[in-house]
Protein backbone atom coordinates (compact mmCIF):
# COMPACT_ATOMS: atom_id res chain seq x y z
CA UNK A 1 0.00 0.00 0.00
CA UNK A 2 1.44 3.31 -0.97
CA UNK A 3 -0.13 6.56 -0.02
CA UNK A 4 1.38 9.35 -1.98
CA UNK A 5 -1.18 11.84 -3.06
CA UNK A 6 -0.23 15.39 -3.84
CA UNK A 7 -0.27 17.57 -0.82
CA UNK A 8 0.49 14.84 1.66
CA UNK A 9 4.09 15.82 1.96
CA UNK A 10 4.69 18.94 3.95
CA UNK A 11 1.28 18.65 5.60
CA UNK A 12 2.24 16.35 8.38
CA UNK A 13 -0.18 18.04 10.74
CA UNK A 14 -3.28 16.96 8.86
CA UNK A 15 -3.44 13.32 10.00
CA UNK A 16 -3.12 14.42 13.59
CA UNK A 17 -5.92 16.90 13.07
CA UNK A 18 -8.13 14.05 11.83
CA UNK A 19 -7.03 11.86 14.69
CA UNK A 20 -7.52 14.48 17.39
CA UNK A 21 -11.18 13.73 18.29
CA UNK A 22 -10.52 10.00 18.49
CA UNK A 23 -7.40 10.46 20.56
CA UNK A 24 -9.10 12.84 22.99
CA UNK A 25 -12.03 10.49 23.52
CA UNK A 26 -9.88 7.37 23.80
CA UNK A 27 -7.34 9.08 26.01
CA UNK A 28 -9.92 10.36 28.46
CA UNK A 29 -12.31 7.45 28.56
CA UNK A 30 -10.13 4.46 27.84
CA UNK A 31 -6.45 5.07 28.52
CA UNK A 32 -7.01 7.10 31.67
CA UNK A 33 -9.45 4.58 33.19
CA UNK A 34 -7.03 1.75 32.36
CA UNK A 35 -4.30 3.69 34.15
CA UNK A 36 -6.62 4.21 37.09
CA UNK A 37 -7.56 0.55 37.07
CA UNK A 38 -3.89 -0.32 37.45
CA UNK A 39 -3.48 2.30 40.14
CA UNK A 40 -6.44 1.15 42.23
CA UNK A 41 -5.21 -2.42 42.03
CA UNK A 42 -2.15 -1.36 44.04
CA UNK A 43 -4.12 0.53 46.65
CA UNK A 44 -6.29 -0.30 49.58
CA UNK A 45 -9.63 0.85 48.18
CA UNK A 46 -12.89 0.00 49.90
CA UNK A 47 -16.06 1.83 50.84
CA UNK A 48 -14.19 4.01 53.34
CA UNK A 49 -11.88 5.36 50.62
CA UNK A 50 -14.72 5.85 48.13
CA UNK A 51 -16.62 8.07 50.50
CA UNK A 52 -13.43 9.92 51.37
CA UNK A 53 -13.47 8.81 55.00
CA UNK A 54 -9.98 7.39 54.86
CA UNK A 55 -7.06 8.11 52.57
CA UNK A 56 -6.12 5.38 50.11
CA UNK A 57 -2.97 3.60 51.18
CA UNK A 58 -0.45 1.97 48.92
CA UNK A 59 -0.50 -1.82 49.15
CA UNK A 60 2.17 -2.76 46.66
CA UNK A 61 1.38 -6.20 45.33
CA UNK A 62 -0.74 -6.98 48.38
CA UNK A 63 -3.99 -7.20 46.44
CA UNK A 64 -2.43 -9.52 43.90
CA UNK A 65 -0.98 -11.69 46.62
CA UNK A 66 -4.40 -11.94 48.21
CA UNK A 67 -5.96 -12.77 44.84
CA UNK A 68 -3.42 -15.40 43.85
CA UNK A 69 -3.63 -16.95 47.30
CA UNK A 70 -7.37 -17.39 46.90
CA UNK A 71 -8.41 -20.78 45.56
CA UNK A 72 -11.63 -19.31 44.19
CA UNK A 73 -9.71 -17.04 41.84
CA UNK A 74 -7.93 -19.99 40.20
CA UNK A 75 -11.17 -21.91 39.94
CA UNK A 76 -12.86 -18.95 38.23
CA UNK A 77 -9.87 -18.40 35.94
CA UNK A 78 -9.92 -22.03 34.82
CA UNK A 79 -13.69 -21.92 34.30
CA UNK A 80 -13.35 -18.73 32.24
CA UNK A 81 -10.67 -20.16 29.95
CA UNK A 82 -12.48 -23.47 29.40
CA UNK A 83 -15.85 -21.79 28.93
CA UNK A 84 -14.48 -19.20 26.48
CA UNK A 85 -12.62 -21.88 24.51
CA UNK A 86 -15.74 -24.02 24.26
CA UNK A 87 -17.80 -21.02 23.12
CA UNK A 88 -15.23 -20.04 20.49
CA UNK A 89 -14.91 -23.57 19.11
CA UNK A 90 -18.66 -24.14 18.90
CA UNK A 91 -19.30 -20.70 17.41
CA UNK A 92 -16.64 -21.17 14.73
CA UNK A 93 -17.72 -24.71 13.89
CA UNK A 94 -21.39 -23.78 13.59
CA UNK A 95 -20.67 -20.52 11.77
CA UNK A 96 -18.32 -22.06 9.19
CA UNK A 97 -20.50 -25.12 8.59
CA UNK A 98 -23.55 -22.95 7.98
CA UNK A 99 -21.58 -20.58 5.74
CA UNK A 100 -20.65 -23.54 3.53
CA UNK A 101 -24.24 -24.74 3.65
CA UNK A 102 -25.39 -21.31 2.45
CA UNK A 103 -23.31 -21.69 -0.71
CA UNK A 104 -24.97 -25.03 -1.47
CA UNK A 105 -28.61 -23.99 -1.44
CA UNK A 106 -30.89 -21.90 -3.62
CA UNK A 107 -32.20 -18.44 -2.80
CA UNK A 108 -35.21 -19.28 -0.61
CA UNK A 109 -33.53 -21.53 2.00
CA UNK A 110 -30.57 -19.18 1.95
CA UNK A 111 -32.76 -16.19 2.69
CA UNK A 112 -34.58 -18.09 5.45
CA UNK A 113 -31.35 -19.06 7.18
CA UNK A 114 -29.80 -15.61 6.76
CA UNK A 115 -32.85 -13.89 8.19
CA UNK A 116 -33.06 -16.28 11.14
CA UNK A 117 -29.37 -15.73 11.85
CA UNK A 118 -29.73 -11.96 11.61
CA UNK A 119 -32.60 -12.21 14.06
CA UNK A 120 -30.46 -14.10 16.54
CA UNK A 121 -27.63 -11.63 16.00
CA UNK A 122 -29.88 -8.63 16.55
CA UNK A 123 -31.33 -9.97 19.78
CA UNK A 124 -29.99 -7.95 22.72
CA UNK A 125 -28.00 -10.00 25.22
CA UNK A 126 -30.43 -9.33 28.05
CA UNK A 127 -33.38 -10.36 25.91
CA UNK A 128 -31.68 -13.47 24.57
CA UNK A 129 -30.74 -14.53 28.08
CA UNK A 130 -34.25 -14.27 29.44
CA UNK A 131 -35.78 -16.00 26.39
CA UNK A 132 -33.39 -18.96 26.68
CA UNK A 133 -34.14 -19.16 30.39
CA UNK A 134 -37.83 -19.42 29.59
CA UNK A 135 -37.20 -22.06 26.89
CA UNK A 136 -35.28 -24.18 29.39
CA UNK A 137 -37.43 -23.29 32.38
CA UNK A 138 -38.09 -26.22 34.69
CA UNK A 139 -41.81 -25.56 35.01
CA UNK A 140 -42.99 -23.71 31.92
CA UNK A 141 -40.30 -24.32 29.31
CA UNK A 142 -40.97 -26.29 26.13
CA UNK A 143 -37.50 -27.89 25.98
CA UNK A 144 -37.96 -30.07 29.04
CA UNK A 145 -41.35 -31.20 27.73
CA UNK A 146 -39.96 -32.16 24.35
CA UNK A 147 -36.96 -33.93 25.84
CA UNK A 148 -39.08 -35.52 28.57
CA UNK A 149 -36.88 -34.17 31.34
CA UNK A 150 -39.71 -33.42 33.75
CA UNK A 151 -38.85 -30.49 35.99
CA UNK A 152 -35.08 -30.83 35.65
CA UNK A 153 -33.50 -27.47 36.51
CA UNK A 154 -30.79 -26.44 34.05
CA UNK A 155 -29.42 -23.65 36.21
CA UNK A 156 -29.00 -25.77 39.32
CA UNK A 157 -26.03 -27.88 38.28
CA UNK A 158 -22.74 -26.16 37.50
CA UNK A 159 -22.12 -27.80 34.12
CA UNK A 160 -25.69 -27.73 32.88
CA UNK A 161 -25.86 -24.02 33.74
CA UNK A 162 -22.64 -23.39 31.81
CA UNK A 163 -24.02 -25.47 28.94
CA UNK A 164 -27.18 -23.40 28.85
CA UNK A 165 -25.20 -20.15 28.75
CA UNK A 166 -22.95 -21.64 26.06
CA UNK A 167 -25.95 -22.46 23.89
CA UNK A 168 -27.22 -18.91 24.18
CA UNK A 169 -23.79 -17.43 23.46
CA UNK A 170 -23.30 -19.63 20.39
CA UNK A 171 -26.82 -18.82 19.21
CA UNK A 172 -26.22 -15.09 19.25
CA UNK A 173 -22.61 -15.10 18.04
CA UNK A 174 -22.47 -17.66 15.21
CA UNK A 175 -24.28 -15.28 12.79
CA UNK A 176 -21.29 -12.92 12.74
CA UNK A 177 -19.01 -15.83 11.78
CA UNK A 178 -21.49 -17.23 9.26
CA UNK A 179 -22.12 -13.93 7.48
CA UNK A 180 -18.44 -13.00 7.39
CA UNK A 181 -17.20 -16.38 6.19
CA UNK A 182 -20.02 -16.60 3.65
CA UNK A 183 -19.02 -13.21 2.25
CA UNK A 184 -15.45 -14.51 2.11
CA UNK A 185 -16.38 -17.70 0.26
CA UNK A 186 -18.39 -15.72 -2.27
CA UNK A 187 -15.32 -13.67 -3.05
CA UNK A 188 -13.35 -16.83 -3.96
CA UNK A 189 -13.33 -17.15 -7.77
CA UNK A 190 -15.83 -19.81 -8.84
CA UNK A 191 -13.35 -21.25 -11.36
CA UNK A 192 -11.14 -22.49 -8.56
CA UNK A 193 -13.99 -24.30 -6.84
CA UNK A 194 -15.17 -25.73 -10.15
CA UNK A 195 -11.72 -27.00 -10.95
CA UNK A 196 -11.53 -28.68 -7.55
CA UNK A 197 -14.98 -30.23 -8.02
CA UNK A 198 -14.04 -31.45 -11.51
CA UNK A 199 -10.94 -33.07 -10.08
CA UNK A 200 -13.27 -35.03 -7.83
CA UNK A 201 -12.50 -33.32 -4.54
CA UNK A 202 -15.04 -33.97 -1.79
CA UNK A 203 -16.83 -31.17 0.07
CA UNK A 204 -14.59 -31.62 3.07
CA UNK A 205 -11.51 -31.69 0.87
CA UNK A 206 -12.55 -28.47 -0.90
CA UNK A 207 -13.16 -26.77 2.45
CA UNK A 208 -9.92 -28.04 3.95
CA UNK A 209 -7.49 -27.73 1.04
CA UNK A 210 -8.93 -24.92 -1.07
CA UNK A 211 -11.14 -22.63 0.98
CA UNK A 212 -9.35 -22.61 4.33
CA UNK A 213 -6.04 -21.34 2.94
CA UNK A 214 -7.80 -18.68 0.87
CA UNK A 215 -10.03 -17.61 3.74
CA UNK A 216 -7.23 -17.65 6.25
CA UNK A 217 -7.13 -13.88 6.93
CA UNK A 218 -10.90 -13.85 7.47
CA UNK A 219 -10.77 -16.89 9.73
CA UNK A 220 -8.03 -15.31 11.83
CA UNK A 221 -10.03 -12.12 12.28
CA UNK A 222 -13.19 -14.02 13.13
CA UNK A 223 -11.39 -16.26 15.61
CA UNK A 224 -9.73 -13.40 17.43
CA UNK A 225 -12.95 -11.42 17.55
CA UNK A 226 -14.71 -14.46 19.04
CA UNK A 227 -11.97 -14.99 21.61
CA UNK A 228 -12.23 -11.38 22.71
CA UNK A 229 -16.02 -11.45 22.92
CA UNK A 230 -16.37 -14.83 24.58
CA UNK A 231 -13.63 -14.26 27.11
CA UNK A 232 -15.53 -11.19 28.25
CA UNK A 233 -19.04 -12.65 28.37
CA UNK A 234 -20.86 -10.78 31.10
CA UNK A 235 -24.56 -10.21 30.56
CA UNK A 236 -25.46 -13.82 29.79
CA UNK A 237 -23.74 -15.19 32.88
CA UNK A 238 -25.02 -12.38 35.04
CA UNK A 239 -28.65 -12.72 33.97
CA UNK A 240 -28.92 -16.45 33.30
CA UNK A 241 -27.14 -17.69 36.42
CA UNK A 242 -28.39 -14.79 38.52
CA UNK A 243 -25.03 -13.12 39.12
CA UNK A 244 -22.71 -16.13 38.97
CA UNK A 245 -24.73 -19.16 39.95
CA UNK A 246 -25.32 -20.91 43.24
CA UNK A 247 -22.40 -20.14 45.57
CA UNK A 248 -20.59 -18.58 42.63
CA UNK A 249 -20.30 -21.86 40.73
CA UNK A 250 -20.81 -20.15 37.35
CA UNK A 251 -18.59 -17.13 37.87
CA UNK A 252 -16.31 -16.03 35.06
CA UNK A 253 -13.56 -13.45 35.62
CA UNK A 254 -15.60 -10.54 34.36
CA UNK A 255 -18.56 -11.18 36.64
CA UNK A 256 -16.20 -12.11 39.47
CA UNK A 257 -14.46 -8.72 39.21
CA UNK A 258 -17.79 -6.93 39.15
CA UNK A 259 -19.12 -8.81 42.17
CA UNK A 260 -15.94 -8.20 44.14
CA UNK A 261 -16.06 -4.48 43.41
CA UNK A 262 -19.72 -3.57 43.51
CA UNK A 263 -21.29 -6.28 45.65
CA UNK A 264 -18.63 -6.48 48.35
CA UNK A 265 -17.01 -3.04 47.84
CA UNK A 266 -13.54 -4.51 47.40
CA UNK A 267 -12.69 -2.15 44.56
CA UNK A 268 -8.97 -2.88 44.64
CA UNK A 269 -9.47 -6.65 44.34
CA UNK A 270 -11.96 -6.12 41.52
CA UNK A 271 -9.42 -3.90 39.77
CA UNK A 272 -6.67 -6.47 40.21
CA UNK A 273 -8.89 -9.07 38.50
CA UNK A 274 -9.49 -6.58 35.71
CA UNK A 275 -5.75 -6.12 35.28
CA UNK A 276 -5.25 -9.89 35.06
CA UNK A 277 -7.93 -10.13 32.34
CA UNK A 278 -6.33 -7.27 30.46
CA UNK A 279 -2.95 -9.00 30.53
CA UNK A 280 -4.41 -12.29 29.27
CA UNK A 281 -6.18 -10.58 26.38
CA UNK A 282 -3.03 -8.59 25.59
CA UNK A 283 -1.14 -11.84 25.20
CA UNK A 284 -3.80 -13.03 22.76
CA UNK A 285 -3.50 -9.77 20.82
CA UNK A 286 0.25 -10.04 20.55
CA UNK A 287 -0.12 -13.58 19.23
CA UNK A 288 -2.64 -12.25 16.70
CA UNK A 289 -0.27 -9.51 15.56
CA UNK A 290 2.52 -12.02 15.08
CA UNK A 291 0.19 -14.19 13.01
CA UNK A 292 -0.71 -11.23 10.84
CA UNK A 293 2.91 -10.31 10.39
CA UNK A 294 3.88 -13.87 9.47
CA UNK A 295 1.28 -13.74 6.75
CA UNK A 296 2.97 -10.63 5.49
CA UNK A 297 -0.02 -8.41 5.92
CA UNK A 298 0.82 -4.78 6.33
CA UNK A 299 -1.04 -2.81 8.92
CA UNK B 1 -21.87 -13.92 -9.27
CA UNK B 2 -20.58 -17.08 -10.76
CA UNK B 3 -22.10 -19.33 -8.17
CA UNK B 4 -25.26 -20.41 -10.01
CA UNK B 5 -23.11 -22.09 -12.64
CA UNK B 6 -21.26 -23.98 -9.99
CA UNK B 7 -24.33 -25.05 -8.13
CA UNK B 8 -25.53 -27.01 -11.15
CA UNK B 9 -22.75 -29.44 -10.45
CA UNK B 10 -24.02 -30.24 -6.98
CA UNK B 11 -25.91 -33.50 -7.31
CA UNK B 12 -29.65 -33.24 -6.88
CA UNK B 13 -30.24 -35.42 -3.78
CA UNK B 14 -27.42 -33.61 -2.05
CA UNK B 15 -28.88 -30.27 -2.82
CA UNK B 16 -32.30 -31.27 -1.57
CA UNK B 17 -30.78 -32.58 1.65
CA UNK B 18 -28.82 -29.34 2.05
CA UNK B 19 -31.91 -27.23 1.45
CA UNK B 20 -34.05 -29.21 3.86
CA UNK B 21 -31.41 -28.97 6.57
CA UNK B 22 -30.99 -25.24 5.90
CA UNK B 23 -34.72 -24.74 6.44
CA UNK B 24 -34.75 -26.87 9.60
CA UNK B 25 -31.75 -25.01 11.02
CA UNK B 26 -33.40 -21.69 10.16
CA UNK B 27 -36.48 -22.80 12.09
CA UNK B 28 -34.39 -23.86 15.10
CA UNK B 29 -32.45 -20.59 15.09
CA UNK B 30 -35.61 -18.54 14.79
CA UNK B 31 -37.48 -20.57 17.40
CA UNK B 32 -36.36 -18.60 20.50
CA UNK B 33 -37.54 -15.38 18.87
CA UNK B 34 -40.85 -17.00 17.90
CA UNK B 35 -41.28 -18.24 21.46
CA UNK B 36 -40.51 -14.78 22.80
CA UNK B 37 -43.22 -13.10 20.71
CA UNK B 38 -45.63 -15.96 21.33
CA UNK B 39 -45.15 -15.82 25.09
CA UNK B 40 -45.64 -12.07 25.03
CA UNK B 41 -49.09 -12.60 23.54
CA UNK B 42 -50.13 -15.61 25.60
CA UNK B 43 -52.68 -15.01 28.33
CA UNK B 44 -51.30 -15.37 31.84
CA UNK B 45 -52.84 -18.79 32.47
CA UNK B 46 -51.33 -20.31 29.35
CA UNK B 47 -47.78 -19.11 29.87
CA UNK B 48 -47.61 -20.53 33.38
CA UNK B 49 -48.84 -23.92 32.30
CA UNK B 50 -46.79 -27.09 32.49
CA UNK B 51 -48.06 -28.08 29.05
CA UNK B 52 -46.58 -25.28 26.95
CA UNK B 53 -48.08 -25.15 23.46
CA UNK B 54 -46.35 -23.62 20.46
CA UNK B 55 -49.47 -21.61 19.63
CA UNK B 56 -52.14 -19.64 21.39
CA UNK B 57 -55.83 -19.43 20.57
CA UNK B 58 -56.51 -16.47 22.81
CA UNK B 59 -53.83 -13.85 22.14
CA UNK B 60 -53.89 -11.08 24.67
CA UNK B 61 -52.12 -7.76 24.95
CA UNK B 62 -52.18 -7.84 28.75
CA UNK B 63 -48.44 -8.30 29.08
CA UNK B 64 -47.79 -5.32 26.80
CA UNK B 65 -50.24 -3.28 28.82
CA UNK B 66 -48.30 -4.19 31.98
CA UNK B 67 -45.06 -3.19 30.30
CA UNK B 68 -46.28 0.14 28.97
CA UNK B 69 -48.19 0.76 32.16
CA UNK B 70 -44.93 0.50 34.05
CA UNK B 71 -43.83 3.87 35.27
CA UNK B 72 -42.28 5.82 32.42
CA UNK B 73 -41.55 2.89 30.16
CA UNK B 74 -41.86 5.18 27.15
CA UNK B 75 -39.27 7.39 28.68
CA UNK B 76 -36.83 4.50 29.12
CA UNK B 77 -37.37 3.67 25.48
CA UNK B 78 -36.58 7.24 24.43
CA UNK B 79 -33.55 7.29 26.74
CA UNK B 80 -32.23 4.14 25.09
CA UNK B 81 -32.85 5.56 21.61
CA UNK B 82 -31.18 8.83 22.52
CA UNK B 83 -28.10 7.14 23.96
CA UNK B 84 -27.72 4.67 21.08
CA UNK B 85 -28.40 7.32 18.43
CA UNK B 86 -25.86 9.76 19.84
CA UNK B 87 -23.23 7.06 20.19
CA UNK B 88 -23.76 5.76 16.63
CA UNK B 89 -23.48 9.19 15.01
CA UNK B 90 -20.64 10.50 17.13
CA UNK B 91 -18.52 7.37 16.90
CA UNK B 92 -19.12 7.03 13.15
CA UNK B 93 -17.91 10.58 12.48
CA UNK B 94 -14.91 10.33 14.79
CA UNK B 95 -13.97 6.89 13.44
CA UNK B 96 -14.27 8.09 9.85
CA UNK B 97 -11.77 10.89 10.45
CA UNK B 98 -9.39 8.61 12.31
CA UNK B 99 -9.60 5.84 9.71
CA UNK B 100 -8.87 8.37 6.99
CA UNK B 101 -5.83 9.56 8.88
CA UNK B 102 -4.33 6.10 9.36
CA UNK B 103 -5.00 4.83 5.83
CA UNK B 104 -4.38 7.82 3.57
CA UNK B 105 -1.40 9.35 5.29
CA UNK B 106 2.03 8.14 6.22
CA UNK B 107 3.30 9.64 9.42
CA UNK B 108 5.38 8.77 12.44
CA UNK B 109 3.76 6.46 15.01
CA UNK B 110 1.16 5.36 12.45
CA UNK B 111 1.79 1.65 13.01
CA UNK B 112 2.02 2.18 16.76
CA UNK B 113 -1.38 3.86 16.70
CA UNK B 114 -2.90 1.03 14.68
CA UNK B 115 -1.62 -1.49 17.17
CA UNK B 116 -3.02 0.64 19.96
CA UNK B 117 -6.45 0.62 18.30
CA UNK B 118 -6.28 -3.15 18.08
CA UNK B 119 -5.14 -3.52 21.66
CA UNK B 120 -7.87 -1.13 22.81
CA UNK B 121 -10.46 -3.64 21.60
CA UNK B 122 -9.14 -6.16 24.09
CA UNK B 123 -9.84 -3.98 27.09
CA UNK B 124 -12.51 -5.70 29.15
CA UNK B 125 -15.09 -2.96 29.31
CA UNK B 126 -16.75 -4.41 32.37
CA UNK B 127 -13.54 -4.27 34.38
CA UNK B 128 -13.32 -0.56 33.64
CA UNK B 129 -16.67 -0.01 35.32
CA UNK B 130 -14.77 0.63 38.55
CA UNK B 131 -12.50 3.49 37.40
CA UNK B 132 -15.22 4.83 35.08
CA UNK B 133 -17.56 5.04 38.03
CA UNK B 134 -15.10 7.29 39.83
CA UNK B 135 -14.43 9.29 36.65
CA UNK B 136 -18.16 9.89 36.07
CA UNK B 137 -18.55 10.88 39.69
CA UNK B 138 -15.77 13.43 39.36
CA UNK B 139 -17.22 14.75 36.10
CA UNK B 140 -20.62 15.06 37.76
CA UNK B 141 -22.12 12.72 35.17
CA UNK B 142 -23.49 10.07 37.51
CA UNK B 143 -27.25 9.60 37.03
CA UNK B 144 -27.17 11.30 33.64
CA UNK B 145 -27.34 9.81 30.17
CA UNK B 146 -23.91 11.30 29.54
CA UNK B 147 -22.45 8.63 31.78
CA UNK B 148 -23.66 6.06 29.23
CA UNK B 149 -22.95 8.02 26.04
CA UNK B 150 -19.34 8.98 26.76
CA UNK B 151 -17.95 5.52 27.63
CA UNK B 152 -19.84 3.86 24.79
CA UNK B 153 -18.41 6.25 22.22
CA UNK B 154 -14.95 5.41 23.51
CA UNK B 155 -15.55 1.65 23.46
CA UNK B 156 -17.09 1.67 19.97
CA UNK B 157 -14.23 3.62 18.41
CA UNK B 158 -11.37 1.10 18.22
CA UNK B 159 -13.40 -1.57 16.43
CA UNK B 160 -15.06 1.04 14.19
CA UNK B 161 -11.70 2.50 13.13
CA UNK B 162 -10.28 -0.96 12.58
CA UNK B 163 -13.20 -1.97 10.35
CA UNK B 164 -13.44 1.31 8.45
CA UNK B 165 -9.80 1.07 7.44
CA UNK B 166 -10.68 -1.44 4.73
CA UNK B 167 -13.39 0.77 3.28
CA UNK B 168 -11.25 3.90 3.17
CA UNK B 169 -8.40 1.94 1.63
CA UNK B 170 -10.70 0.66 -1.11
CA UNK B 171 -11.29 4.18 -2.49
CA UNK B 172 -8.78 4.56 -5.32
CA UNK B 173 -5.88 6.97 -4.94
CA UNK B 174 -6.50 8.27 -8.42
CA UNK B 175 -9.80 9.71 -7.32
CA UNK B 176 -8.09 11.72 -4.63
CA UNK B 177 -5.50 13.02 -7.05
CA UNK B 178 -8.15 13.94 -9.60
CA UNK B 179 -10.09 15.83 -6.96
CA UNK B 180 -7.05 17.87 -5.98
CA UNK B 181 -6.17 18.53 -9.63
CA UNK B 182 -9.67 19.88 -10.05
CA UNK B 183 -8.92 22.27 -7.24
CA UNK B 184 -10.89 20.63 -4.44
CA UNK B 185 -9.73 21.47 -0.96
CA UNK B 186 -8.84 18.74 1.51
CA UNK B 187 -12.02 19.28 3.47
CA UNK B 188 -14.11 19.19 0.30
CA UNK B 189 -12.55 15.90 -0.75
CA UNK B 190 -13.08 14.49 2.70
CA UNK B 191 -16.77 15.30 3.10
CA UNK B 192 -18.08 15.50 -0.48
CA UNK B 193 -16.17 12.62 -2.07
CA UNK B 194 -14.68 10.26 0.48
CA UNK B 195 -17.54 10.35 2.97
CA UNK B 196 -20.30 9.24 0.55
CA UNK B 197 -18.05 6.50 -0.82
CA UNK B 198 -17.28 5.14 2.64
CA UNK B 199 -20.87 5.52 3.84
CA UNK B 200 -21.84 1.85 3.35
CA UNK B 201 -18.90 0.92 5.54
CA UNK B 202 -20.00 3.41 8.16
CA UNK B 203 -23.42 1.79 8.21
CA UNK B 204 -21.95 -1.69 8.60
CA UNK B 205 -19.74 -0.46 11.40
CA UNK B 206 -22.51 1.41 13.15
CA UNK B 207 -24.42 -1.85 13.64
CA UNK B 208 -21.83 -2.88 16.19
CA UNK B 209 -21.85 0.34 18.15
CA UNK B 210 -25.64 0.41 18.06
CA UNK B 211 -25.98 -3.12 19.40
CA UNK B 212 -23.43 -2.80 22.16
CA UNK B 213 -24.95 0.48 23.33
CA UNK B 214 -28.55 -0.67 23.05
CA UNK B 215 -27.75 -3.86 24.97
CA UNK B 216 -25.73 -2.32 27.72
CA UNK B 217 -27.07 -2.88 31.14
CA UNK B 218 -23.92 -2.91 33.19
CA UNK B 219 -23.17 0.81 32.87
CA UNK B 220 -26.84 1.64 33.29
CA UNK B 221 -26.91 -0.51 36.41
CA UNK B 222 -23.73 0.99 37.84
CA UNK B 223 -23.93 4.67 36.87
CA UNK B 224 -27.65 5.42 37.06
CA UNK B 225 -28.07 4.61 40.67
CA UNK B 226 -30.67 6.88 42.13
CA UNK B 227 -32.33 8.71 39.25
CA UNK B 228 -34.65 6.13 37.71
CA UNK B 229 -36.03 8.60 35.18
CA UNK B 230 -32.71 8.26 33.35
CA UNK B 231 -32.98 4.50 33.18
CA UNK B 232 -32.76 2.55 29.93
CA UNK B 233 -34.63 -0.42 28.49
CA UNK B 234 -32.50 -3.32 29.79
CA UNK B 235 -33.06 -2.05 33.30
CA UNK B 236 -36.79 -1.76 32.70
CA UNK B 237 -36.83 -5.34 31.43
CA UNK B 238 -35.11 -6.69 34.49
CA UNK B 239 -37.77 -5.13 36.69
CA UNK B 240 -40.05 -7.96 35.51
CA UNK B 241 -37.40 -10.58 35.90
CA UNK B 242 -37.17 -11.64 39.52
CA UNK B 243 -35.16 -14.85 39.60
CA UNK B 244 -37.51 -16.56 42.04
CA UNK B 245 -40.79 -15.54 40.53
CA UNK B 246 -40.37 -13.96 37.12
CA UNK B 247 -43.34 -12.36 35.39
CA UNK B 248 -42.61 -14.24 32.15
CA UNK B 249 -45.34 -12.50 30.20
CA UNK B 250 -43.98 -9.10 31.16
CA UNK B 251 -40.38 -10.11 30.50
CA UNK B 252 -41.22 -11.45 27.05
CA UNK B 253 -43.35 -8.44 26.12
CA UNK B 254 -40.58 -6.06 27.23
CA UNK B 255 -38.05 -8.22 25.37
CA UNK B 256 -40.13 -8.01 22.22
CA UNK B 257 -40.35 -4.24 22.48
CA UNK B 258 -36.61 -4.05 23.07
CA UNK B 259 -35.68 -6.38 20.19
CA UNK B 260 -37.84 -4.80 17.48
CA UNK B 261 -35.79 -1.60 16.96
CA UNK B 262 -32.60 -3.63 16.57
CA UNK B 263 -34.31 -6.00 14.12
CA UNK B 264 -35.58 -3.05 12.08
CA UNK B 265 -32.10 -1.56 12.04
CA UNK B 266 -30.64 -4.90 10.95
CA UNK B 267 -33.13 -5.46 8.15
CA UNK B 268 -32.47 -1.94 6.88
CA UNK B 269 -28.70 -2.36 6.75
CA UNK B 270 -28.58 -6.10 6.04
CA UNK B 271 -27.29 -5.78 2.46
CA UNK B 272 -24.62 -3.32 3.40
CA UNK B 273 -23.67 -5.34 6.43
CA UNK B 274 -22.99 -8.48 4.41
CA UNK B 275 -21.04 -6.75 1.67
CA UNK B 276 -19.45 -4.50 4.26
CA UNK B 277 -18.09 -7.35 6.33
CA UNK B 278 -16.79 -9.03 3.20
CA UNK B 279 -15.10 -5.80 2.12
CA UNK B 280 -13.62 -5.02 5.50
CA UNK B 281 -12.19 -8.46 5.99
CA UNK B 282 -10.76 -8.82 2.51
CA UNK B 283 -8.41 -5.88 2.82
Amino acid sequence: MTVRSPGVRGRSGTPWLYLAPALVVLGGLLVYPVYQLGLISFLEYTQAQVSGGEPATFQGLGNYAELFGDGEFWRVLLATVVFAAACVLCTLAVGCALAVLLTRVRAVPRLALTLAALGAWATPAVTGSTVWLLLFDADFGPVNRVLGLGDHSWTYGRYSAFLLVLLEVVWCSFPFVMVTVYAGIRSVPAEILEAAALDGASQWRIWHSVLTPMLRPILVVVTIQSVIWDFKVFTQIYVMTNGGGIAGQNLVLNVYAYQKAFASSQYSLGSAIGVVMLLILLTVTLGYLRLLRRQGEEL
Amino acid sequence: MNLPRMRVRVRRPWRSAAEVSALIIAAVVAFPLYWMVLSAFKPAGEIESDQPRPWTLAPSADAFRRVFGQQEFGRYFLNSLLVAGTVVIASALIAFLAATAVTRFRFRFRTTLLIMFLVAQMVPVEALTIPLFFLMRDLGQLNTLGSLILPHIAFSLPFAIWMLRGFVKAVPEALEEAAYLDGASRARFLWRILFPLVFPGLVATSVFSFISTWNDFLFAKSFLISDTSQSTLPMALLVFYKPDDPDWGGVMAASTVMTIPVLVFFVLVQRRLVSGLGGAMKD
